[in-house]
């Protein structure tokens, strides 16, 4: 009997692997540029269909796909902050979730006239299957491990990238006063648009891992984007650790909510998320 | 103002009130199809009003107002289908519930600011929706009809039920738009405009701000529940991701605002006419009419903030419904002869 | 009142910066020589700061010329300004407050150009500061704050340092260990713009001055060709 809760735990915390993955994107561009990109979970989704083509199209290993997808999901993100984001950023913060939302919506729809509605999938191949047996009927999924230490090693690189770097300072530094950062001769422009196309290449590796693990179609977007913004308020803004910790709070809610039904594992997720946030409205490790 | 800006001012005025009279006298002058046509207009600008005001007044930006309107939705339902009372009482009961949901709401997102409270406010929709389908009694996941007693009661012919309807959503936009236009014109609303303009300038003067702001949060929860009781009416059915739908009842009405004119007291109406002939005429082309819509409202927003409204508000010389306070023409002479030549001051930005 | 043409370094002519409604400068001109220190004084308002940040490029609705070692830089990006050589001090020091005191400094460092001052002359001179290099810079008191802004931009290794109220709400001890500074900056063949509404401090360290008021000159020259008494009148434009 514990066996199978800690089964589902264990299943939880893999599972705030993929979550993290999702949400270390989003923590960047929320915590750099200081607006929510609501279009992010669509842009995971439209990674996906990328890696799709790639697997399908070219008969690339999944591997070599995402790989292959991270640099042009750089340039990507970094032409979307540079010619159309960068117009809207500033103290209105409506005019950010306008555009957002609307290309949220514009690749909604574009995915759907070019895919069609059908769920879709990539096969991850023996890693997808083969399981690791921890004793005592314990188990746990090879593909779920590499992804929760694909999350953790994310984190870590994106920690060394902007604590120990010269581009990292750069970039919290605009963070911290954007203004001052232009008066005394950095570009914040240029440096909006290199942190969104570091944003963009965590897409494409949580596309890379989400693409396997489950299925998507054009529609998924708002769920992860949701999934997204739960993990980083719960962790904390600002804290990329605390994403890492938010996401298994997560997956674990979601995982135990599970064990009745697809409705209640969602709605677990964000009733823990609401629990919190009416305990400690700043998160588990707020940094600002 | 000159002559020709004062007729054309005027023109304009007359016109609106020639519209709103027709509208009132719509069962009579038009035929079934434009009538069913209409009441989701009405309906529609209902919910553009509600989140104007929220978004383009209050400064609170929020992309979960669909919550209320399927919350109305279910109340609605649960109070004259389940449990047998007076549909006409229904409605109203309906905007109460939403009423009630809205203050624990407000209390949890408003922890949140800006950007985060707008995503705040989708995440208790989608529970709520999501605990809607979990309601056997109301159809579970997939939903259920309204029973045809309650349609019934709306009339016994089509042709009156219609009616009925359709004055009900009118009835409710009218209101909408008049208690928006009181407010607007209360102190409170002129606080909410000092607040838009200059947040601590405004809490400065006295301004409460957090007051402001939670009663525009709650007074706009009644009318979106309202409406939802109104939409269901129409839909004839009850259904999670029908009543919640955030396409529908969130993201329409956002472009349509924004397009409209957000912030202003006639962007609302001229977005929502924008809509319904955007969709007239683009019925055929699917989904590339909300790409279309989406993209439509980016441009605007890049060229003309204030929205389609903005672009007409250049030509004319006023509002066509004045919601600002004007100063006395005595006021503004005097004003004038006492200030010397502009103070340049350094640091000081002008309200734009 | 010029400098001669083989050391000047920054030429204003004629210059006009609009803000929203009205003219914030009008018609100025101003020079600055190689290792010239230059004050503009003038009241809150007179636009003082406005003329600063036209210098470093941050306001493009400008009219008139700005020329820097021979160059006109009217138009250009902040970015190329700074790394040409000119580096502002800005108003209220501005650093990074979630960036320690070395990361404030090496970002300084970064945008300028390479040249003779490095880290060590910012430790040797500011010892205070090498003691909390590691500090946020957020957590350090207001005239070690305005060391660290001072100590960025010389670390850009500017030709023309520009100043915006560095005396602004510090003690005067702390000011006074700031402008002994100014000396040895001056020695390097540095040329400093120093904007300050603390007249007294201002004119004793310059060799020349502007008044401002409304945007406009209205006294322009040495301070010790001047009286205290006319300084006032134009401060204040009586």
């Amino acid at each position: 009997m514990t066996a199978v809760w800690i089964n589902q735990i264990l299943q939880g915390v893999m599972l705030g692997g993929l979550y993290t993955l999702f949400a270390t994107g989003l923590s960047l561009s929320a915590g750099v540029m200081r607006f929510v990109n609501i279009a992010h979970g669509d842009f995971i989704v439209l990674a996906c269909y990328a890696l799709l083509l790639l697997t399908t199209m070219l008969g690339l290993n999944p591997a070599i796909a995402t790989l292959a997808v991270l640099p042009i999901a750089f340039a990507f993100g970094f032409g979307l902050q540079r010619f159309l984001l960068q117009h809207v950023v500033g103290d209105n913060v409506l005019l950010v979730i306008l555009v957002t939302f609307a290309l949220s919506i514009i690749i909604e729809n574009g995915l759907l006239e070019g895919f069609g509605a059908d769920p879709q999938k990539i096969s991850g191949g023996w890693m997808e299957t083969a399981t690791i047996a921890l004793g005592h009927g314990i188990n746990v999924g090879v593909f779920q491990v590499v992804t929760f230490a694909a999350a953790v090693i994310l984190v870590a690189a994106l920690d060394l990238l902007l604590y120990r770097t010269g581009i990292g300072a750069k970039i919290r530094a605009v963070s911290d006063d954007v203004a001052a950062a232009n008066l005394i001769g950095l570009s914040s422009v240029r440096i909006y648009a290199i942190a969104m196309g570091i944003s963009f290449v965590t897409v494409g590796v949580a596309a890379g891992f989400m693409s396997i693990w489950t299925n998507f179609d054009p529609a998924s977007g708002p769920t992860r984007l949701l999934i997204a913004f739960e993990v980083i308020v719960l962790g904390g803004l600002g804290s990329l650790w605390g994403s890492l910790v938010g996401g298994v709070v997560l997956g674990v809610a979601q995982s135990i909510g599970g064990q009745f039904d697809i409705a209640w594992q969602i709605m677990a997720g964000h009733i823990v998320f609401l629990i919190v946030l009416a305990l400690r409205p700043q998160g588990l490790f707020p940094k600002y | 103002m000159d002559l020709r800006s004062k007729l054309v001012l005027n023109g304009a005025r007359v016109a609106f009130v020639v519209a709103v009279a027709a509208m009132a006298a719509a069962p009579f002058l038009f035929s079934a199809t434009h009538i069913v046509l209409l009441t989701e207009f009405m309906s529609m600008l209902v919910l553009a009003i509600m989140w104007n005001l929220l978004a383009g007044y209050a400064d609170i930006v929020t992309v979960g107002q669909h919550a209320f309107v399927g919350i109305g939705a279910y109340a609605f339902f649960g109070f004259t289908a389940l449990w047998g009372l007076n549909p006409y009482l229904a409605i109203p009961l309906g905007g109460l519930v939403a009423l009630v949901i809205s203050v624990p709401t407000m209390i949890l997102v408003f922890r949140l600011r800006t950007a985060y409270l707008a995503i705040g406010t989708w995440v208790v929709a989608e529970l709520l929706m999501l605990a809607a389908g979990k309601l056997s009694a109301w159809g579970g996941g997939s939903g259920t009809s309204v029973p045809i007693s309650i349609i019934l009661s709306f009339g016994s012919t089509r042709g009156d039920r219609l009616a009925t309807i359709y004055w009900l959503a009118f009835g409710l936009a009218a209101v909408a738009m008049l208690v928006t236009y009181f407010l607007l014109r209360s102190r409170i609303g002129i606080g909410l405009t000092a607040m838009r303009d200059n947040e601590e300038g405004a809490a400065a003067i006295g301004v409460n701000v957090t007051y402001a702001r939670a009663l525009c949060f709650l007074g706009t929860a009644p009318f979106l529940g309202m409406a939802g009781a109104i939409i269901t009416l129409q839909k004839l059915r009850i259904a999670p991701p029908a009543s919640f739908s955030i396409t529908a009842w969130t993201v329409f009405i956002i472009f349509n605002v924004v397009i409209g004119g957000i912030g202003s007291f006639e962007g609302p109406i001229i977005g929502t006419v924008f809509y319904f002939l955007l969709r007239q005429y683009l019925a055929g082309l699917g989904a590339w009419h909300l790409i279309l819509l989406g993209g439509f409202s980016i441009v605007i927003i890049l060229i003309e903030k204030r929205g389609l409204w903005g672009l007409v508000r250049r030509v004319l010389s006023d509002d066509l419904i004045p919601i600002a306070h004007k100063p006395s023409a005595a006021f503004v002479t005097a004003t004038k002869a006492a200030s010397g030549p502009a103070a340049i001051a350094e640091t000081q930005e002008p309200a734009s | 009142m010029t400098t001669t043409a083989a050391s000047l370094l920054l030429a204003v002519e004629g210059l006009s910066v609009f803000n929203d409604k009205f003219r914030a400068i009008d018609h100025v001109d101003i020079s600055v020589g190689a290792g010239e220190i230059v004050s503009i004084i003038g009241a809150n308002g007179a636009g003082k700061s406005t003329l600063l940040k036209a210098i470093i490029g941050q306001d493009d609705r400008v009219e008139g010329k700005i020329s820097f070692a021979g160059s006109d830089i009217v138009g250009q990006a902040t970015e190329t300004i700074v790394a040409s050589g000119i580096m502002l001090v800005p108003e209220g020091r501005r650093l990074f407050p979630s960036l320690t005191v070395e990361e404030n400094l090496r970002l300084g460092w970064s945008v300028g150009r390479k040249g003779a001052i490095g880290f060590a002359d910012v430790w040797r001179q500011f010892p205070i500061l090498a003691e909390r290099r590691m500090q946020k810079a957020g957590s350090l008191s207001g005239g070690q704050q305005q060391m660290v802004a001072l100590g960025r931009a010389l670390l850009a290794n500017p030709r023309l340092l520009l100043c915006d109220e560095i005396s602004l709400g510090l003690a005067p001890k702390v000011v006074n260990e700031l402008y002994a500074l100014v000396p040895d900056i001056k020695r390097r063949g540095i040329g400093i713009l120093i904007v300050e509404q603390d007249i007294e401090r201002s004119l004793t360290v310059a060799d020349r001055f502007y008044c401002l008021l409304e945007g406009k000159v209205t006294l322009a020259g040495r301070p010790g060709d001047v009286t205290r008494d006319v300084v006032m009148k134009h401060y204040f434009g009586l």
